[in-house]
């Protein structure tokens, strides 16, 4: 499953001092959309109050609260969850070496979705902070489930048996799921939601809630880009450098689970960022998942937080969700890349 | 199963071939094949009668061929002709066209894992009926507006992979982004919706024979006669294109034409089972495999085993669904759930390869 993309050497970016130039100017180009992101929304907001509820915060003023509690924490969530998604994209990219891997495979979004409808159905929940734990637990009980299933047996772990364990696992869920959503409407009002991913109506408290976990996971995943790199030369020639193969995609699937099990908890599925921003990014940065890395700790967070703008722009005044806008900003995205690269093989 | 295997791997080697001349005609017979899609069929009359006697008003299988010959009494005659024979014959169409759409669609890009699940023609069929369903428009026309979303999906598909030919891989990708940009729209409706609304539209989506009519059925046996038949036709062409395109250039195949014959054949048959039933999950993936593992490589007759593989595994998840359980559930439910243990033996076997 390994697809053979022919690289236009021109687009890559060779000197190393272009490279940190680049960047530099996407972290510039995240914060405006920061800034924006504090901005625009049902009622508009000044400058000058969005940067006064930062720093010089007065509870007096309406629209100074509405970025305090409402547009902040929503900022805050998406960074953490765009570069979250990116980073568990790469390094899920890497370490199977498929180009159309994301943290998807390992059943996450679906062990996710299993748990908030499970708890909603049998405990009556409403509230998305109630979901957090359930979602975090059923998506890392289905990432467990799938990687014990697919390194049964000789050869352990292989990208082919772990898509195989994924596509089983996400069926029995997708199945118990849909049968609980037919069976109680309920169920169903207040998870649908929860289902098509947002970052709005998030307390920050939700984030604190899973800070640590996606701290360990971005921080982990940015010290491993070496080793990725050599993990995506395919089994025999990481072996033959005596990387421990294994031992190496264990730890990859355990830092995916922190990201991607972390961002489901807050945010709800949010599809395509995982998948779409590594391909994104390697034409700017060139194949060293150091660099990859770097720049999708960057560019996660610009793609998510624009798509959430624009869902905010484009019903105004109610909203479209972020996993939405994304899957539609997405697909076009990932058809380009079909008809554009050599796919020999898939 | 394991037995089986090994069985079709020596029969691999010596094939049970017969030559049987018809006239001016010659054809190639595999008889181990020829025998599996007889008892395949036969038990699939068996369960198909089965299931005509099931229900909350139980009848004798002595009533049951009564009313279908015309006799019995007037209640019998109605619950078996006008409820339960238009299930099961919804079921036993659906699961053939289904399960071919997967092989040939498995066949056509060399992929196992490719089923139009995932490549956006069930997407289409969804996102056009929920849109419909929403809008709160008439459900009579529904079969006919989840058939327009379904061929309007898989053009686009098609055209967007276009590009001098038609790559199998390039068609998967495009595939998956429709499937997902059309996925999300659907989720948008349902958002929107009013909750009965999306109620209904969730149990659409997930894909169920229950309301069946004696005009779905003619729709059905209809595209079926009709696709079924080219389909088998083609199969020897498919053949020689999984070889490699330049093989098949090489021998003389019209190499696109023939591939845009067996797509439109393939999303036609999908399009129609999904336009009646909704997208009944999991069939079109998982048939295939089955047929391949029992019967050998996907050809003309494995192909029809397929066909009926399908029928009899619709039809029976359909009963799973109805008698087996304390709820009624959709046969797509059942299907799903029927797919995990399915894609574990699988994985078992390919560990029994390594």
């Amino acid at each position: 499953m390994a697809v053979i993309a022919r690289r236009d050497a021109l687009t890559v970016i060779s000197s190393r001092l272009m490279r940190s130039g680049v960047l530099a100017l996407l972290s510039l180009a995240l914060v405006f959309v920061c800034l924006l992101s504090l901005r625009v929304g049902s009622i508009g907001i000044t400058n000058a109050d969005a940067l006064d509820a930062l720093f010089d915060y007065s509870s007096e003023s309406y629209e100074q609260t509405v970025v305090r509690t409402l547009r902040l924490p929503r900022t805050v969530i998406g960074l953490g969850v765009g570069a979250a998604l990116a980073l568990a994209g790469a390094a899920m990219q890497a370490a199977t070496r498929n180009p159309l891997a994301d943290p998807s495979i390992l059943g996450i979004n679906n062990g996710a979705a299993f748990g908030v409808v499970t708890a909603v159905f049998f405990g009556h929940l409403t509230e998305p902070i109630q979901f957090v734990w359930f979602a975090f637990a059923g998506g890392f009980a289905a990432a467990v489930i799938v990687y014990a299933i697919g390194s049964v047996g000789p050869g352990g772990a292989s990208p082919v048996k772990l898509a195989l364990a994924g596509v089983i696992v996400s069926a029995l869920l997708s199945s118990w799921l849909t049968a609980l959503l037919l069976l109680d409407q309920q169920t169903l009002d207040v998870v649908r939601f929860w289902l098509a991913g947002s970052l709005a109506g998030r307390d920050i408290s939700i984030f604190y809630t899973v800070l640590p976990f996606l701290a360990i996971g971005i921080v982990g995943t940015l010290l491993i880009g070496h080793q990725l790199n050599i993990l995506s030369l395919g089994e025999d020639t990481a072996r033959s450098l005596g990387m421990r193969t294994g031992l190496m995609r264990l730890l990859v699937a355990a830092l995916v689970v922190l990201l991607a099990g972390a961002s489901v908890a807050v945010a709800g599925p949010i599809g395509f960022v995982g998948l779409a921003v590594p391909h994104m990014v390697r034409s700017l940065s060139g194949p060293d998942y150091r660099w990859v890395l770097a720049y999708s700790l960057i560019v996660g967070p610009l793609l998510l937080l624009s798509a959430d703008i624009a869902g905010r722009v484009i019903a105004r005044p109610s909203e479209i969700q972020v996993g939405i806008v994304t899957a539609v900003l997405g697909a076009p995205f990932l058809i380009a890349l079909a008809r554009q690269r050599n796919v020999a093989q898939l | 199963m394991i037995e089986a295997a090994a069985r079709r791997e020596d029969a691999g080697r010596r094939p049970p071939v017969r030559l049987v001349r018809f006239g001016g005609l010659a054809f190639r017979v595999n008889v181990r094949t020829l025998a599996m899609i007889a008892v395949s069929l036969l038990l699939a009359l068996v369960l198909a009668a089965w299931a005509l006697t099931l229900g909350s008003f139980r009848l004798p299988i002595s009533d049951v061929v009564g009313a279908l010959t015309g006799g019995g009494s007037d209640d019998a005659r109605f619950i078996v002709r006008e409820l339960r024979l238009p299930r099961v014959l919804a079921a036993l169409l659906v699961g053939p066209m289904l399960a071919m759409s997967g092989a040939i669609f498995q066949g056509l890009v060399r992929n196992p894992l490719v089923s139009p699940d995932i490549i956006g023609i069930n997407a289409g069929a969804a996102f056009a009926a929920v849109l419909w369903i929403v809008t709160g428009r008439p459900l009579e026309v529904l079969p006919f507006v989840a058939f327009a979303g379904a061929a309007l999906a898989a053009a686009a598909v098609y055209l967007l992979s276009w590009q001098g030919n038609v790559s199998g891989a390039r068609l998967v990708l495009v595939g998956i982004g429709i499937n997902a940009m059309l996925t999300a729209g659907t989720s948008y409706l349902i958002i929107r919706a009013e909750i009965n609304e999306a109620s209904r539209a969730v149990l659409w989506m997930t894909g169920s024979v229950y309301a069946s009519t004696w005009g779905d059925v003619r729709v059905l046996a209809l595209a079926l006669a009709i696709l079924a038949p080219l389909a088998v036709a083609l199969m020897w062409p498919l053949r020689v294109m999984q070889v490699g395109d330049l093989t098949a250039r090489s021998v003389g195949l019209p190499l696109e034409r023939t591939r845009l014959a067996l797509i439109l054949i393939a999303c036609g048959l999908s399009a129609v089972a999904v336009a009646i039933a909704g997208p009944v999950g999991f069939v079109a993936l998982m048939v295939p495999h089955f047929a391949r593992m029992l019967a050998g490589p996907i050809g003309g007759g494995v192909f029809v085993f397929a066909g009926v593989l399908g029928g009899l595994l619709v039809l029976g998840s359909d009963m799973i669904g109805q008698h087996a359980l304390p709820v009624g559930l959709p046969v797509g439910v059942i299907t799903a759930a029927l797919g995990a243990p399915y894609f574990l033996f699988l994985l078992y076997r390919m560990n029994a390869q390594l």
